[in-house]
Parts: C-alpha cells; structure tokens; sequence
C-alpha cells in the first residue's frame, strides 16, 4: 500500500468530522427512546427533566468515553509500533492494560466495589499507576526497548495469572462471571464522575505521547540513526511508555480491556499518512475514536440480551480486519 | 575539526579501544581500516557521540559534545550507520528528508533535492523504501546523512552492500563531499578502494591505532600483514594505486587479548 495523495490536514479534517458525526450518533442512539433536542434546551437551562438526566447521566458520559477510550488506544498503538517499530505492538504490550484490569478486579474481589461505585476504576488507575512506576523506573535506568517489551510481557503474565487466581477463588460463580464481564470491556452505565477520573490521566497521556511525533519519525531509521539526528532516545522511550500507561490505564480503568483498536487502527491509517510515524499519531488517535465510537453505537443497535460487550465486538471487527491487513503486509514485502 | 585525544571505550566491562587519537579535517576524508574487531565501529560511535568515552576527550571545532548540545550535535555531524536499515515504507524523498530533522522539519528542501541528485535517487523519489533493491537502499540512507548537510560525516561501511560500480559512485561522491569541505569519515575493508580514495588511512589493530598518515606511508606490505595476516600484491595503474590481499599467513595475526 502506498501514500495517499490526501494531504495531512485533510485526512484529519475528515477524521475530527467523522467523529463529531458519531460522537452525535452516539448520543442520539440508545434504548429508550429520547428527544435530543428537548434533553439538551432541558439540560443548557438546568431543568432535571427526565431527558436531561438521560442524557448527561448516560449518553453523554458513554459517547464521550467511546471517544476518548478510542483515541486512547489508537494514538498509543502508534507511538509504541513507532517506538518499538514493529508492527504488532500495542497498548496491551507494555502491560498496563493487564495491571489496570488487575487493580479492578482486586477492587471487585474484595467488595470495595459494592461499597462505592468508583472503587472498580479507581483499582484500575491504582493498578495502571503501579505498573507505570515500574515501568518508567526501568525506562529510567536505561533499559533498552526490548527490555521494556520483556518486562511488560512479564508484567501482563502476572496480571494474567493474579487474575486469573482471582477468578479461581471468587466466592460464587455469579462474583466470577460479573469479573469476567467487567473484563470483556463496556462503555454501558458510566457516569460523568468516570469521564472525570479518567479523562484528565488520558489528556495528560496524549499530550506526552503527541511531543514524541518527530522523534518517532527519526526512528524509522534505526535508534543509532535516531541518536545521532540529536533525539534523546531515554526520554523518548520515558514518553512514550509513561504516555501510554497514563492514556490505557485510565481508559482500562473504567471501560474494561478493548481489544485490537490499538493493534489495527495505526495500521488502517498508516498509507493515509506517507507511513510517517509522527504525522501517524493524531490519524490513529482519531481513527481509533471513530471505530470505538461506531462499535459502541454498533452494540446498542445490535438486538441481544444481554447486550454485547464492547470489547467482543471490537475483537470481532478487528481480528478478521486484521488477519486481511496482513495478507497486504506480505504483498509490499515489510 | 573533529578530534579525538587520547580516547578510551569500554564495551560491557572490555576496553575496545585503548589511547586513541585522531583527528579528522574539514575537506579530508579520513579512512578508518583495520581487521574486525579492531574497533574501527567503536571509534566511529563514539565519535558521534552514541556512546560513551572512558577516557579522553572529543571536540567538535573545540567544543564536547556537552558544551555543543544534542540537537546541535544532530547538525553538526552526520552518522551513516553499518546494515542501516528502514522500518517503515516511506517515499524515498521522504526518507532523505528526515536527515533534515535536526535543521527543525522534516521537509523536502534544496538540501534534500541536492542529497537526492547527488546519489541518483531522484527519478524514484516517489517510490516506497520498501520497494528497493540493497543497493538503492544503501544509497538512500548515504543520501539521508548527506541531507543533514553537516559539517562532518561519519559513514560505517558505507560501500558494504554495494555494487562494484555503485562502490565507485559512493566514494567518489564521499571524496566529493570532503572536497566541499565536510570532513569526511569513513569505516573501510576495501583496501584498494581505501588507497584510491582517503587522503589519510588511519590502521587500527585490538583497539589502537598502529599507522596513520597518506595511504601510501600506512598501506605497505608490512603494516597490512601485521593487521590483516595477509601477504598482498600492489601496482598502479593510471598513477592510482591498487592493493590485493592475496595470501593468509600462516597463522592469523596475533590478536591480543581485550583487557578488562
């Protein structure tokens, strides 16, 4: 696949449209039936009409974590395949994703969640914030990319197996299934108190990770190229890594593990961009809205009880796409 | 004037190179030869500034590398890597491009249309890197560092992967570069091609530096047996000089332990 002749500034003109259109779909489309325009003149003039409560207790919060979730993982998925330039990286790789859905589900185990309903994100962010530490204490000695891939390896094992061990010792099979559930990834029945818990952990995140564009194009050529172009390469990874952790561990925090949006979306957009891996940051944070946005719309129209999780879809969407995407890789021969 | 004085490296506890000093001049090309594991790579990276000295002292025109700065380093000297490779496929103008990063944005400029002439590369400047052959690669990342425009060039191996013809286009225009009045640098194996084309060879051997001075004083029968253990032939021809190896010695060369 080659470079589109769309220039830059197009492609994310068309992108932000596309998630300003869905963002209003997203709102607009839930089960109960709602008049949009009678919930908004309700809540812009502060009357607790049943519309206006639907509207920014439960579309707003979820169409503007869709959005911010997506971005989270598109804009980190390509820093990290930039990063680590290798194209299977993503957000889980790094092991934060499985250390934020730890902290959750210790929160879940141990009742903290029946006892306050922020308890489950607030793990999460305490679960993404211990692994980040390690994460950056190791950047920050000097640690190689590859050492930074093994350690988030390791640290998503463990997770997995905490987990895991977590899941064995539940203390009913109905606490076990809500745990796996949770994990499955849902943007359903999140309040505005999750969008501001978690939203600012993810600003700061994507403001990191956004300073790294250049630096992540000077990669392209290597780390000793990079180097001696005058990037800072610890810093870089420090970036990076801590931009990432901050972004995915708050959106695992509160929407659970979504799949595959970080993996494929830097790959969707990656022609529209010259293959550039800087100019490739916004493109996939944008993308990756605009697919977590459409899934999360796709869900609710989708007629089943229950209602499919977020994170089943993605993987769903995804995993063909993806297997398809690969078919190309080989043909251009990267 | 990039000079090193007295320098040592240590590469995980082993000194790799030990007490070297070299300077390289503006329009010079210097070339820096030796049998592997000599530490001619060694030299080279710490000349860029990418890793460490352990003793001694680096000055570009009379300034560290601390005093200068990192991103003003990135313009200072340019660092063409051995097996350099690119991850992703990029245009090939936008992959000379990036050489202009440290100059502020990556941007298709005069400096990367003269780098892209200068290489022959400008009929494919559209074309994905990932498309390439290995020699047009190897001379899309020569054309890369010469977009930095920088004072110095420091090429490792720069004709390993090439062609005998694109070997000569790429000394030729490496000399041509120090001509300009870049101080060129560059890690070599080619003896003749060293002999032709380097004002100054610089033979290293387990890390030191045994000879340095015009090919014609470095190059001789003894000092290559010495570093190679081979006999070689030499001539002229045109009033250039070419040097063959041509037979091992009976036993490779000694080679002294690293010290710790």
């Amino acid at each position: 696949m080659t470079a589109s002749p769309l220039s830059h500034k197009a492609l994310i003109a068309t992108l932000c449209v596309g998630v300003a259109v869905l963002l209003i779909a997203s709102v607009a489309v839930g089960y109960a039936p709602l008049d949009l325009g009678a919930a908004i003149a309700d809540l812009a003039a502060g009357r607790q009409t049943l519309p206006a409560l639907v509207l920014a207790e439960l579309r707003l919060p979820r169409a503007i974590l869709g959005a911010a979730v997506g971005f989270s993982l598109g804009i980190t998925g390509a820093a990290l395949q930039g990063l680590m330039r290798n194209p299977l990286a993503d957000p889980g790789v790094v092991g934060v994703s499985g250390a934020a859905a730890l902290g959750a589900v210790v929160a879940f185990y141990f009742g903290f969640s029946s006892a306050f309903a922020l308890a489950l994100p607030l793990g999460g962010l305490i679960g993404a914030g211990l692994s980040t530490a390690f994460l950056l204490t190791l950047a920050g000695r000097g640690a190689g990319t590859a050492t930074l891939i093994l350690a988030g390896v390791a640290l998503s094992s463990l997770s997995g197996a905490l987990t895991a061990l977590a899941l064995n010792l539940a203390p009913s099979p109905y606490a076990a299934l809500e745990v796996v559930f949770w994990l499955m990834g849902s943007l359903s029945d999140r309040s505005l108190a999750h969008v501001a818990l978690a939203l600012p952990f993810m600003a700061v995140g994507w403001a990191l990770v956004l300073t790294t564009g250049r630096a992540l194009d000077a990669l392209t050529l290597g780390e000793d190229a990079a180097a001696s172009l005058g990037f800072p390469l610890r810093r870089v990874r420090l970036l990076v890594i801590g931009g990432t952790a901050m972004a995915v561990g708050a959106s695992v925090a509160v929407a659970g593990a979504i799949g595959f949006v970080g993996l494929v979306v830097p790959h969707l957009m990656r022609p529209f961009v010259g293959h550039r891996p800087g100019r490739l940051l916004l493109a996939s944070g944008l993308a990756g809205a605009a697919l977590t946005l459409g899934a999360d719309i796709a869900v609710r129209l989708i007629p089943t009880r229950p209602e499919l999780k977020l994170g089943v879809v993605t993987a769903l969407i995804g995993a063909p796409f993806f297997l398809a995407l690969l078919r190309h890789l080989k043909v251009d021969g990267e | 004037m990039l000079e090193a004085r007295h320098i040592s490296v240590n590469r995980g506890g082993t000194l790799v190179v030990r007490d070297l000093s070299l300077a390289a001049r503006p329009g010079e090309m210097l070339g820096l030869i030796g049998p592997n594991g000599a530490g001619k790579t060694s030299v080279l990276r710490a000349l860029a500034g990418l890793d460490p000295i352990a003793a001694g002292t680096i000055t570009y025109g009379g300034r560290t590398a601390d005093e200068i700065g990192r991103r003003v380093l990135g313009r200072t000297l340019a660092y063409l890597p051995q097996n350099g490779r690119i991850h992703w496929p990029l245009p090939v103008e936008e992959v000379v491009a990036l050489g202009r990063l440290p100059h502020g944005a990556a941007s298709v400029d005069d400096a990367v249309e003269r780098a892209m002439d200068a290489v022959e590369l400008a009929p494919l400047r559209r074309r994905s890197a990932g498309t390439l052959s290995g020699g047009e690669r190897a001379r899309l990342l020569l054309a890369r560092a010469l977009a930095v425009e920088a004072p110095a060039l420091l090429a490792d191996e720069p004709v390993a992967a090439l062609d005998p013809y694109h070997q000569l286009q790429v000394m030729e225009l490496l000399r041509a570069t120090a001509r300009a009045g870049t101080a060129v640098v560059a890690v070599l194996h080619d003896l003749t091609l060293a002999a032709r084309f380097c004002d100054r060879i610089a033979l290293m051997k387990d890390g030191r530096l045994i000879a340095e001075g015009p090919p014609a004083a470095v190059l001789t029968a003894d000092r290559v047996g010495e570093a190679y253990g081979v006999t070689v032939e030499r001539g002229e021809i045109g009033g250039e000089p070419f040097i063959l190896p041509w037979r091992r010695h009976d036993r490779a060369p000694d080679r002294k332990e690293p010290e710790a």
